[in-house]
């Protein structure tokens, strides 16, 4: 049976591993091919590293990261922040991450999203959706949250579909940060209203929270940070949490 | 020497570097001679099973690697690679595939979300050597919309389930096949290249 998926997300500012990490035992916590090595150990599914880096110059660093890290980690990561040309995740494929994921350019040019898909395959292009609810339904907002848009959130991620999105990265911009769990609701009817997986984003900060956000939120797979990176839980106990709740995880 | 064949698919650089992490030797090749010259082949591939033939024909490599597999070379198929030593694909109706097991290549069908992404487990038809130290029941990674249908069943090595049950690996002779990847499976897939390479 396929298992749901545990994703850990690492945010990456210039090449180093920003917000909190505290390892016990690691001695360079600001080290993505030792964090990624140390979230592979620990069974994570997969690993998605978000570039932050402001200064345009110092993007490059990201490609680097990327080579390190598919030289020395074999599992599956995705790698987003700021990807807005073919040429962009062309580079960042070629370094090796298994995925790419579009957020703001996906919003402003959903072109992008058929035109990477045909190249590359819809298998390794994610969209971002960034959601917020306003009233009875969930408006996208871009731009790392700054900027609203009109799009309807549910309705967004059906087209990003059919343009080609091989999976949806969807997060509650409301529960994000909180710790009080995903937003099931809007999880749910993203998840119902699209054929490719939903990975569930934001408010994770405890192993019921993955619980619920499989069964009720109807996700395929949950990313989070914080709980990991802040050595609150392992993964391998949030799967054990859940493997006695009989939702199917990767040992 | 083992070679990486280069038809152009996506994820032949990961492949690369899980050799290189288990210090094999290799080489990435599209060159026709190299496959004539090598031990052992590996044919990678995320992909389209219309293009890869396309590319493989016209980079003169289809006919070397069906001489390699009938001469008894170990081969090893991921993916897209597993798909190719069939007839034909749903994926490109028209195009032949390499044709050196009888069998096509189905969509998935169903109410499951497709593309299959993700870790799902495996259950062993028969034993083997490339698995003998994995038992049914781990998880591998997959990503795809196709699979396999081998019309000679003995030939399957694994199977999956997804809505119902699909093959996801082969032995046959010297071929051996995963529609997982090996190359992004962790500990356990790592095993399966290091003992195809030995």
């Amino acid at each position: 049976m396929l298992a749901k998926r545990i994703i850990v997300c690492m945010d990456v500012d210039a090449g180093r591993v920003v917000k909190g990490i505290k390892f016990v035992g690691i001695r360079d916590a600001g080290n993505p091919v030792g964090l990624a090595g140390e979230y592979d150990a620990q069974s994570a599914d997969e690993l998605v590293f978000l570039d932050i880096t402001a200064s345009h110059e110092k993007r490059k660093i990201m490609i680097d990261v990327v080579r390190n890290v598919a030289a020395r980690v074999f599992i599956p990561f995705t790698v987003g922040g700021g990807v807005r040309t073919l040429n962009d995740i062309a580079s960042l494929l070629r370094a090796g991450a298994d995925k790419v994921s579009i957020n703001t350019a996906a919003v402003e040019n959903p072109p992008l999203i058929t035109a990477a898909s045909k190249k590359f395959g819809s298998q390794c292009i994610v969209v971002a959706i960034d959601a917020k609810k306003r009233g009875k339904r969930w408006l996208v907002y871009t731009h790392g949250g700054r900027k609203e848009t009109k799009l309807d959130a549910v309705k967004w991620a059906g087209e990003a579909e059919k343009m080609g999105a091989g999976e949806i990265l969807l997060t509650s911009m409301d529960r994000d940060g909180t710790k009080k769990g995903c937003d099931i609701e809007l999880t749910r009817k993203v998840s119902e209203s699209v054929s490719i997986p939903v990975i569930a984003s934001g408010g994770i900060g405890n192993p019921r929270h993955f619980a619920e956000v499989f069964s009720r939120g109807k996700a395929d797979a949950a990313l989070a940070a914080s709980i990991f990176h802040y050595n609150e839980y392992t993964v391998a106990q949030v799967k054990s949490f859940l493997r006695k709740n009989g939702i199917c995880v990767r040992e | 020497m083992i070679v990486v064949v280069d038809y152009g698919a996506g994820n032949i650089r990961n492949v690369a570097n899980a050799l290189e992490s288990l210090s094999v030797e290799y080489v990435v090749s599209k060159n026709p001679k190299d496959i004539a010259n090598a031990d052992k082949i590996i044919l990678p591939g995320v992909g389209h099973f219309g293009a890869a033939m396309k590319v493989l024909r016209e980079r003169k490599l289809a006919i070397p690697i069906k001489n390699a597999i009938s001469g008894g070379k170990p081969y090893l198929g991921i993916c897209l690679g597993l798909q190719l030593l069939f007839e034909k694909s749903e994926e490109a109706p028209g195009v032949k595939g390499l044709g050196v097991l009888k069998g096509n290549v189905l969509r998935f069908r169903g109410k499951m979300k497709i593309p299959h992404i993700g870790w799902n487990s495996i259950s062993k038809k028969k034993d083997s050597r490339i698995l003998a130290n994995t038992p049914s029941g781990k998880y591998f990674y997959f990503v795809h919309s196709y699979y396999a249908n081998p019309l000679d069943r003995k030939a399957v090595l694994t199977t999956t389930n997804y809505g119902s049950e699909f093959v996801s690996g082969i032995e046959s002779k010297n071929i051996v096949a995963f529609q997982f990847h090996p190359e992004k499976s962790g500990k356990l897939g790592m095993e399966i290249l290091k003992r195809f390479c030995r």
